[in-house]
């Protein structure tokens, strides 16, 4: 467990580093009336949508499954609520229109259970279907408009402050109850089970398919908050843009932190780092100065590292070549 | 139905039967087009959803090959991009237009090199892989230029603009023409050699292939090849078509692609599938956004609710068939 961990570890506080030497005003943080700011508290900020999707992906990739609809989940939340919440400023209609859209998303998450479980299509596929066809709904509900608006109990969400960011908070409590849920009681080995082996976990009486559909619920429901939190960030719903790629940040985040795609073992604590390690280096692309649209050279480049790091064959040759090594 | 569909498949293998249906969803699409619009039915609209959707023939046809074989290319799109950026960035620095043309072949066949050698050598899943390549081709667009370069070389221009007769007044691009011999040489690989005996057989089940003795790795690296070629081409197609290079070019097109593919008939669990299902696959996909815009007061957003809806009767069609007569070999999965 705690060797899985290290190389995620080692590349965040690699990146850490790297931000205190180019700024070191980095780790710098001050209260300002009654909020924390400062670079990590950004980090924390920033990362806190991608966090939340990445905890639910964990879930789904741990049973041999992915979920590329995230994004499009995400962009109909925040659809929803916006043109819900429309003119209004008071809180009522705020939770109202929240309520409402986490509810959507918990049908959809049911929708690509029911495609996955029920009529057992591959999960990239069923999941293809929605990333596809959801954005058209997203812009569907917002008639391809972006949709501001000023609410401000709304606004809390993404860019409001209890000391720290709520939003980060929303995303660490989920972690903590994510992991109650699943390591103190049974439900953790049950989806690991269900994805090492589907077919060996039904037959040892485990209900497999409620499982995936409760995966899959989850993810959603989490895209949908994660959705809150974007538009509510600038306050505004654009059916094109809000989560466009975070499925992809996210399921990278789940395979830096050690969670293999094929299914079987998670780790949510490796998640937590992955996500943490993709927002500070979107972080520190941007304090050093380069374009920001470069970053996905860097992300490529983290990827395939932390991939070749972990894959068993590229360990297998690295060790057998220091082997050789040593002997001569 | 199931009366029709029996009598269909004592006739035709079942495994025409996906394509038979894609071409069937075409031939109604378009007829329902005929039926409600003035002008749908003629040779040029036909011939304008080869013009327009060209570089995706390409990109779904190299597509086909790794789905065939069993993995996904989730970087073509990107490497459209990349390729549309190298094409205008070097046109700009004055680089003669064949250059220009190999340079760009090569870069999309190399990163496909690159991403076939790392999925196989070291087991490290496509999916993965490929997604790195996407961000990778993507930034690399961005480092080259953060701004759309636009393509004033004469000579490109020229070739863009060209147009061939056909009889009956119909005109079509050089864009067509490559693509359609792209399609007649997959046909040929995919059927006659042995490099496309393996692939299916790859895709079809790896580890009976390994011990048939075909050459898997060769297969299994090859396609991603084959794919980085087809992008990179397709990236030149696309160049041509818009006349830009932009790190912003063809966003989503590795969906549009999966798509047509999928909806052309292949199974995304690889082995089963047709090289001329992804080209009516694109077709379909062409003649509804045609619909859409003939229509009119339909949003263009509705193109992509109509995309999710047929990739999902597909997939159901294709679990449907699978069930049936293959029951056996998808128990497990």
């Amino acid at each position: 467990m705690k060797n899985r961990l290290l190389w995620p570890l080692i590349a965040l506080a690699a990146l850490l580093v790297l931000n205190l030497v180019v700024t070191p005003s980095f780790f710098a943080l001050r209260i300002q009336d009654g909020h924390l700011y400062g670079g990590l508290v950004d980090v924390l900020k920033n990362g806190a949508p991608t966090l939340l999707i990445a905890l639910g992906m964990t879930l789904v990739i741990a049973t041999r499954g992915i979920d590329l609809s995230v994004g499009a989940v995400a962009a109909i939340a925040g659809a929803v609520t916006c043109v819900h919440i429309g003119t209004s400023g008071d809180a009522g209609t705020a939770f109202a229109g929240m309520a409402i859209a986490l509810v959507l998303c918990a049908v959809l998450g049911l929708w690509n259970g029911f495609l996955v479980a029920g009529l057992g299509i591959q999960p990239i596929v069923a999941t293809l279907v929605l990333m596809t066809a959801g954005r058209g709904v997203a812009m569907l509900v917002t008639e391809g408009q972006i949709i501001t608006v000023n609410n401000d109990p709304f606004r809390q969400v993404g860019a409001g402050f209890l000391i720290l960011p709520i939003s980060i908070l929303i995303s660490l409590a989920v972690l903590g109850l994510v992991a109650l849920a699943t390591r103190k009681t049974a439900l953790g080995m049950l989806i690991e089970a269900v994805g090492v082996n589907p077919e060996a976990s039904r037959l040892a009486g485990v209900r497999s398919r409620t499982i995936i559909w409760t995966v899959y619920v989850f993810a959603a429901v989490c895209a949908g908050i994660a959705g809150l939190m974007i538009s509510s960030n600038v306050s505004a719903a654009d059916a094109n843009n809000a989560g466009l790629w975070i499925e992809m940040d996210a399921i990278l985040a789940v395979v830096i932190g050690g969670t293999s795609l094929a299914g079987g073992r998670y780790s949510l604590t490796g998640t937590l780092l992955g996500a943490l390690i993709i927002q500070t280096l979107t972080t520190t692309v941007y304090t050093i100065g380069v374009a920001p649209e470069v970053t996905l050279v860097f992300k490529a480049i983290v990827v395939i590292t932390v991939c070749l790091v972990q894959a068993p064959k590229a360990r297998a040759a690295l060790s057998f070549r220091s082997r050789k090594v040593a002997v001569s | 139905m199931t009366a029709l569909t029996q009598r269909v498949s004592q006739r035709v293998p079942a495994r025409f039967l996906p394509v038979l249906a894609t071409v069937v969803l075409f031939v109604l699409t378009f007829g329902v087009g005929s039926a409600s619009y003035d002008g749908f039915a003629s040779g040029q609209i036909i011939a304008n959803l080869f013009i327009d959707n060209a570089f995706l023939i390409v990109l779904a046809t190299g597509m086909t090959f790794v789905i065939l074989s069993g993995g996904i290319d989730l970087s073509v799109g990107s490497v459209v991009a990349l390729s549309t950026m190298v094409t205008a960035a070097g046109l700009r620095a004055g680089w003669p237009v064949p250059l220009v043309v190999v340079a760009v072949l090569v870069i999309g066949s190399t990163l496909g090199l690159l991403m076939g050698l790392v999925i196989h050598k070291f087991d490290i899943q496509p999916f993965i892989v490929t997604l790195a390549g996407m961000f990778l081709a993507r930034g690399l667009c961005f480092l080259i230029s953060v701004e759309s370069v636009s393509i004033k070389d004469s000579t490109f221009r020229d070739i863009a603009t060209a147009v061939i007769e056909l009889p009956g007044g119909v005109t079509i691009t050089y864009n067509v023409v490559i693509a359609l011999v792209v399609v007649l040489v997959a046909l040929y690989v995919l059927h006659r050699t042995r490099f496309g005996r393996s692939v299916y057989a790859v895709g079809g089940n790896e580890q009976s292939a390994l011990l048939m003795g075909l050459k898997t790795s060769r297969a299994k690296v090859g396609v991603y090849v084959i794919s980085g070629f087809c992008s990179a081409l397709a990236g030149l197609l696309f160049s041509l078509y818009m006349l830009s290079g932009y790190g912003l070019h063809a966003v989503g097109m590795e969906l549009e692609a999966i798509a047509a593919v999928v909806i052309g008939g292949t199974l995304l669990a690889g082995g089963v599938g047709y090289v001329l299902g992804s080209l009516v696959g694109v077709l379909v996909l062409g003649t509804i956004q045609t619909l859409i815009s003939f229509q009119g007061t339909l949003s263009s957003w509705w193109t992509k609710i109509v995309i999710g809806a047929l990739l999902l009767v597909f997939i159901a069609v294709q679990r449907g068939l699978a069930r049936g007569p293959r029951r056996r070999q998808t128990l497990t999965s």
